[in-house]
């Protein structure tokens, strides 16, 4: 049966019915207000920061890539985390901006130039540098100065292949590298955060060692412009900084060549920057890191865990003190 | 710095809504991060994401809580003044995450290791500094707690949080790289806020001198 009348307790109470308009314009007040509070934390804190998905690649894949030396066993990072957590200011000083602003680099055509002490200075096309030398893989850990790490499966030749091919004179002690300079194309290049272009450089015997690789891809594929495309230093047992990307220049220099970091912080960033957990960075610990999938850090190994290969290059010198 | 003014009713006065929406909205910065840690979109290096968002938005707390008083005194605004003890508080919160991911997630508790940053790192030094010292503001954010110290101790012991922003700059400006411009910013802000003050205070001071003259003029 339908009774007639609402239930009193249905009745809007009459205070609530005078005051549904205050009532109304409170929560519209309310909600603009939490809205405006929350999106504004999460603007002012970096929340809203898109995530790089975007996958810059350069076009073509790599010729046949074969196994190449000095692989580990250990599980190689997911291709999307190599390509969205890059430290490559030239893009911008987030992580994520490599990744976003790096498609802005246009790598064909582009030349490498091999110079200084050598008897065979030329400026070679990427293409025929990567005719001249297959590229094999190397699955190598990156140890970021930043106390994180990865594995990665690169592609690419060992660079004393290269500097022997130039043929170096008897002066010849170190090899200086450049890397592109157009702010166009690098638009972190528009500021002064670091001194521009990015140098690098290693001791030629460093620089002959058969674990310093130029990468050319990664994964079987050509290298993204957020990894350094089309071409890339790869210092295994090095902290990552000296990794240096989009190359345009390698020179044989007679004296020890500036580098980039060393420069803007010479009290944190040595030349040699040889991967050490008993020599700290001033700001934080050297002795763990965190291996990116884990949340757990591990230790972290001498020389990155290539000390069995490459001690034997510093026998006799205070680590510490060049650091 | 202190006036005759007495803050806002405690019920939010003529906006009920006001602090409840500031305290929602404070909530969404946690809300994102955890949504998106569940959903493993916090990129490559998750504790490393969260445990710099925790931090900033505690810094972002910080000096919006330092930014009520000067808004009154040069505005006139007496709105943020109710809103003032749930920023801070904020701050702590945001702070207590903060501290507690290094702590758990980033450092997986390791006495030693955490011991050494704090006394090694300028930088977690200074950080670690300015956490402890909110203990006590938050700790004595309470009517009863005003009460029980009495308003000028109680009030010289919350100026401490001059001290914390200052530190909580120098934390976030010393953990940068190179790139300085975001620290940088919170710096102007923190320095604007703290000059605010200061010539409140001499101008006040200057009024009671004046005030104080009058009768010595008059007779």
């Amino acid at each position: 049966m339908k009774s007639p009348a609402p239930p009193s307790s249905e009745i809007t109470p009459e205070a609530l019915y005078a005051d549904r308009r205050r009532f109304l314009k409170s929560s519209l007040l309310f909600a603009a207000t939490a809205a405006g509070v929350g999106a504004g934390l999460i603007g002012l804190t970096g929340g809203a920061r898109l995530r790089g998905r975007a996958d810059k690649t350069a076009d073509g894949a790599l010729a046949k890539v074969r196994p190449g030396p000095f692989g580990t066993s250990e599980p190689p990072t997911p291709l999307k985390d190599i390509t969205s957590y890059n430290n490559f200011y030239e893009f911008g000083t987030e992580k994520d901006d490599p990744a976003r602003l790096a498609g802005s680099l246009v790598t064909r055509p582009w030349t490498v130039a091999i110079e200084g002490e050598v008897h065979r200075p030329q400026t070679v096309d990427i293409d025929a540098l990567l005719g001249w030398f297959p590229p094999q893989e190397r699955v190598y850990r990156m140890r970021c100065v930043e106390a994180w790490s990865m594995v990665i499966p690169w592609d690419g030749f060992p660079l004393g292949d290269l500097i022997r091919r130039a043929e170096p004179t008897s002066n010849a002690r170190y090899v200086a590298f450049t890397t592109l300079l157009d702010p166009r194309q690098m638009p972190g290049q528009r500021r002064e955060v670091l001194e521009w272009p990015y140098v690098e450089g290693l001791r030629l015997d460093e620089a002959l060692h058969p674990l310093t690789l130029l990468a050319t891809g990664l994964y079987g594929r050509a290298l993204p412009n957020q990894d350094g495309a089309p071409l890339r230093l790869v210092v295994p047992w090095k902290y990552g900084f000296k990794g240096i990307k989009s190359i345009v220049r390698i020179a044989l220099t007679r004296d020890q060549p500036p580098t980039s970091w060393n420069i803007a912080a010479p009290q944190e960033y040595g030349f040699y920057a040889n991967v050490n957990p008993a020599v700290d960075h001033p700001r934080w610990s050297q002795a763990m890191e965190r291996r990116i999938g884990e949340v757990a850090r591990r230790p972290t190994l001498p020389f990155n865990g290539y000390a069995e290969q490459v001690a034997g290059l510093y026998s006799g010198m205070d680590l510490g003190r060049n650091f | 710095m202190s006036s005759a003014r007495t803050p806002a009713k405690p019920g939010g006065g003529r906006r009920p809504w006001l602090k409840p929406a500031v305290f929602t909205g404070a909530l969404a910065p946690l809300g994102l991060i955890l949504w998106q840690a569940s959903r493993g979109a916090l990129g490559a290096n998750p504790v490393a994401e969260a445990l710099n968002r925790l931090g900033l938005t505690a810094l972002v707390f910080l000096v919006a809580s330092l930014a009520c008083t000067p808004l009154r005194e040069t505005l006139g605004w007496t709105w943020p003044i109710a809103l003032r003890r749930m920023l801070g508080l904020f701050a702590f919160f945001y702070a207590c995450l903060h501290f507690g991911t290094y702590a758990v997630l980033d450092q997986g508790l390791r006495g030693a290791a955490i011991l050494a940053d704090v006394t090694k790192r300028k930088f977690i030094f200074v950080g670690f500094a300015a956490f402890v010292l909110l203990i006590p503001l938050a700790a004595t954010s309470t009517a009863a707690a005003v009460r029980r110290l009495g308003f000028v101790r109680w009030k010289r012991l919350h100026r401490l949080v001059y001290l914390i922003g200052i530190l909580g700059v120098t934390h976030f400006w010393l953990r940068v790289k190179k790139d300085v411009r975001e620290p940088a910013i919170y710096a102007s802000v923190l320095a604007v806020l703290l000059l605010a003050r200061i010539v409140v205070a001499a101008r006040e001071r200057a009024r009671r001198r004046a005030a104080a003259a009058l009768p010595v003029a008059g007779a």
